[in-house]
């Protein structure tokens, strides 16, 4: 996009003025016509931008295209490297490793990560956690979950497995009997494939940029 | 005597009769939020409390549904209340509008159930339609979707029905409809499913931002615009200039404002600008709220016809501008979302927020349907009981905000701001005295709170039935 946010908004917040002004010559500023036409020019203007703001922000959101990143992401290394010139953390894509032993390709990895998401959906994880932020605040946000120092720190010793997809799918599976801190989570008897899936739409979204949310992930102690 | 009061016929309009209806159903599901709140507060304390068996997620699905529904069904009712005294006439589709209430009442029951005894399901398209699609505030499965879609349209066509056999257009009337058009397109916006998380955030925040902070408010204002002119005698002219100024002030800011949603979710930089300085404008129409509120009430020195009612028409400017306004601008900066983002500073905000416009604005309707539900109707209405409810419900909403404020502090500067907002940093803040010790007044709180709900419903079933004599003499 050309415009900076800067100027989007004096753009519209100055529109919505003269336009009212113009549209109420000779009305005074506390008639009930000047405020109509005030309500109607300033919801148009602000409805014209969001919808034009949501083409542009529609384009930039596709899988690949920016700060989501495509499916295949699964099969590689992802790190979250602090970058100079943004001066936050950024989300960065290393070498192919595989997913669970094996190279997804594109079209299966959209059907993976798909079913993990339809999977977090029909077991309400976001009524207990937060995807991107967004959810109730009872457990942690998963935003990050993949990325998490904890999965090797103690998950993976407390199971004896050696990878971190097992380890978060055996987790998963199992959380009841592996409590972590007060909270326990449910078991919501996910099947190996739901399981698989579940990791899955975790990793790929823990390579989403969302600017540098949640503040300094995983460097403190 | 206000004009409003005057138009009020002895034999209530079918109208008036549907909205009662609303009114009832809505204070029975204000008792089902509070009962689930109850339990996850509990389940705050004692983790293991009905642990796998009615979890956490499944409370909270009951509790903020619940919630929506209540809330929206009380201002829908609302307008069926006034729709007739401002048009001077029997809503047109009428038949229509009682058939489609027993459908969404049955709809709602099988859901709760569904959620209660269903709970979840497997991770494929028949959960999404059947069960539960999974997103909170809109948990709703597909097909509930649907039914709630056509139930808004059917109330759509009855305001403008019943406008257009009046040829009467009235800019509450303008307002109304126009709101109302938007307020069902953005319900549709979030019935989608899509496996880009992104997206899926984007839209669904059209559902939930612009409800709550866009079309929701102009709907309060609407019908807190009759309630004035009903409570008050407020003149028409003045009513609506404010809501115009309102809806000015409500979507010029509001409508971007949504961008303060989309700072971290994978949306583009320009959001964290946009969003952050629209939304910094969003309390503007609030104060512009209060202004109104207090000028009417004391140029009438608080002379009413329903004491209950104008009280909760004041207690919701002030409510609406500290829930909303003060609380949502303390978390809307950028600069501060970034660390309190989906803390429970959030959930402080929502309680007050929720509360202070919403509550607020049904329980001014519910007195006045209950004022005119009598066989005679007194006035000004009055009780000993209605000071009670009113009073311990505020407290205790404010001592359960004051609660999530404390923890959602404790959360945020622990968790994200020193320990890295991993996992275990989540586990250490929740640990944390400050944050562990809310716990419990929230729970003590949400009890009172509980008590207060049933001195409000003792009070609406028993309110009105004396003389006015008898009651004003005892009150004096
Ligand atoms: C009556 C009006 C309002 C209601 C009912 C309301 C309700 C809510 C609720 C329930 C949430 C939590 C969403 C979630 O689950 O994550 C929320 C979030 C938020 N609200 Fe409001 N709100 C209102 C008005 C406002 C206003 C006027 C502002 C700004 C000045 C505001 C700022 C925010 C912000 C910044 C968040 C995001 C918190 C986060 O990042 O986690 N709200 N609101
Ligand atoms: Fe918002």
């Amino acid at each position: 996009m050309d415009y900076s946010w800067i100027q989007i908004s004096v753009a519209a917040v100055f529109l919505s003025v003269v336009i009212t002004l113009v549209l109420s010559r000779g009305y005074g500023w506390f008639s009930r016509t000047f405020w109509r036409n005030a309500a109607v020019v300033s919801s148009l203007i602000m409805l014209f931008i969001l919808m034009w703001l949501t083409f542009d922000t529609t384009e930039k959101v596709r899988p690949g295209a920016g700060q989501v990143p495509t499916w295949t992401v699964i099969n590689h290394e992802i790190a979250l490297v602090w970058d100079d010139t943004k001066r936050r953390q950024m989300p960065v894509i290393g070498e192919q490793t595989g997913f669970f032993g094996k190279v997804y390709s594109p079209e299966e990895a959209y059907a993976l990560i798909n079913k993990g998401k339809m999977t977090l959906q029909g077991r309400n994880c976001m009524e207990c956690h937060q995807i991107l932020g967004n959810g109730a605040y009872y457990a942690p946000d998963l935003t990050r979950a993949w990325l998490d120092p904890w999965w090797e720190e103690r998950v993976m010793p407390m199971l004896g497995v050696d990878t971190r997809e097992e380890a978060m799918k055996t987790w998963l599976q199992n959380p009841d009997k592996y409590p972590q801190g007060k909270r326990r989570m449910p078991n919501l008897h996910f099947t190996d494939e739901e399981a698989v899936a579940l990791v899955a739409f975790l990793k790929w979204m823990s390579a989403i940029d969302t600017n540098g949310f949640p503040p300094r992930f995983g460097v403190a102690q | 005597m206000s004009v409003f009061a005057l138009r009020q016929p002895k034999e209530l309009y079918e109208s008036q009769k549907l909205a009662i209806w609303y009114f009832i159903v809505a204070i029975l599901l204000f008792g089902v939020q509070i009962t689930f709140g109850l339990f996850m507060a509990y389940q705050y304390i004692d983790p293991e409390f009905l642990y796998g068996k009615l979890s956490f997620m499944t409370n909270r699905t009951l509790h903020v549904n619940s919630m929506i529904v209540w809330l929206l069904v009380g201002l829908m009712g609302g307008v069926y209340w006034f729709l007739p005294l401002e048009t001077g006439r029997e809503v047109v589709g009428i038949k229509l509008a009682k058939f489609i209430w027993w459908v969404i009442v049955a709809g709602v029951t099988v859901v709760v159930l569904v959620y209660l005894f269903v709970q979840v399901g497997p991770g494929n398209a028949f959960t999404l339609w059947f069960i539960n699609e999974g997103r909170e505030y809109i948990e709703a499965p597909r097909w509930a979707d649907f039914a709630i879609v056509a139930w808004v349209a059917i109330f759509l066509y009855n305001v403008i029905a019943t406008a257009l056999a009046a040829r009467r257009i009235t800019g509450l009337l303008g307002v109304l409809i126009f709101d109302l058009v938007a307020l069902g397109a953005l319900y549709s916006a979030g019935m989608h499913y899509t496996v880009n998380v992104t997206m899926d955030q984007y839209l669904w925040w059209w559902v939930v931002h612009l409800w709550v902070e866009a079309t929701w408010e102009v709907l309060v204002g609407v019908v807190m615009g009759w309630s004035l002119m009903y409570l008050l005698g407020t003149p028409r002219k003045l009513i609506e200039t404010w809501l115009f100024l309102e809806v000015a002030l409500v979507f010029g800011t509001g409508i971007l404002g949504l961008g303060h949603h989309y700072f971290w979710i994978g949306t583009p930089e320009y959001w964290i600008g946009l969003g952050g300085f629209f939304s910094a404008l969003e309390p503007l129409p609030l104060v512009a709220m209060v202004v109104h509120a207090v000028y009417d009430s004391g140029a009438h020195r608080l002379y009413t016809v329903n004491k209950p009612a104008l009280f909760w028409a004041i207690a919701q400017a002030f409510g609406n501008f500290i829930g909303a306004g003060v609380w949502g601008f303390m978390q809307t900066l950028p600069q501060i979302n970034m660390y309190s983002h989906g803390t429970q500073l959030a959930a402080a905000h929502g309680h007050f927020a929720f509360f202070g416009a919403y509550v607020g604005t049904v329980m001014t309707l519910v007195y006045i349907a209950a004022q005119n539900a009598r066989k005679h109707v007194q006035i000004p209405l009055d009780s000993k009981l209605w000071g009670w409810a009113y009073g311990l419900l505020i407290f205790s909403i404010i001592g359960v905000v004051a609660s999530f404020t404390i923890s959602g502090f404790a959360q945020t500067m622990i968790e994200r701001a020193e320990l890295g907002s991993t996992w275990n940093a989540f586990i250490r803040a929740y640990t944390h005295p400050w944050y562990a010790n809310t716990h419990w007044w929230r729970f003590w709180m949400g009890m009172l709170f509980l008590t207060a709900y049933l001195i409000l419903v003792w009070d609406l079933v028993t309110i009105g039935r004396k003389p006015a004599a008898a009651v004003e003499g005892a009150h004096d």
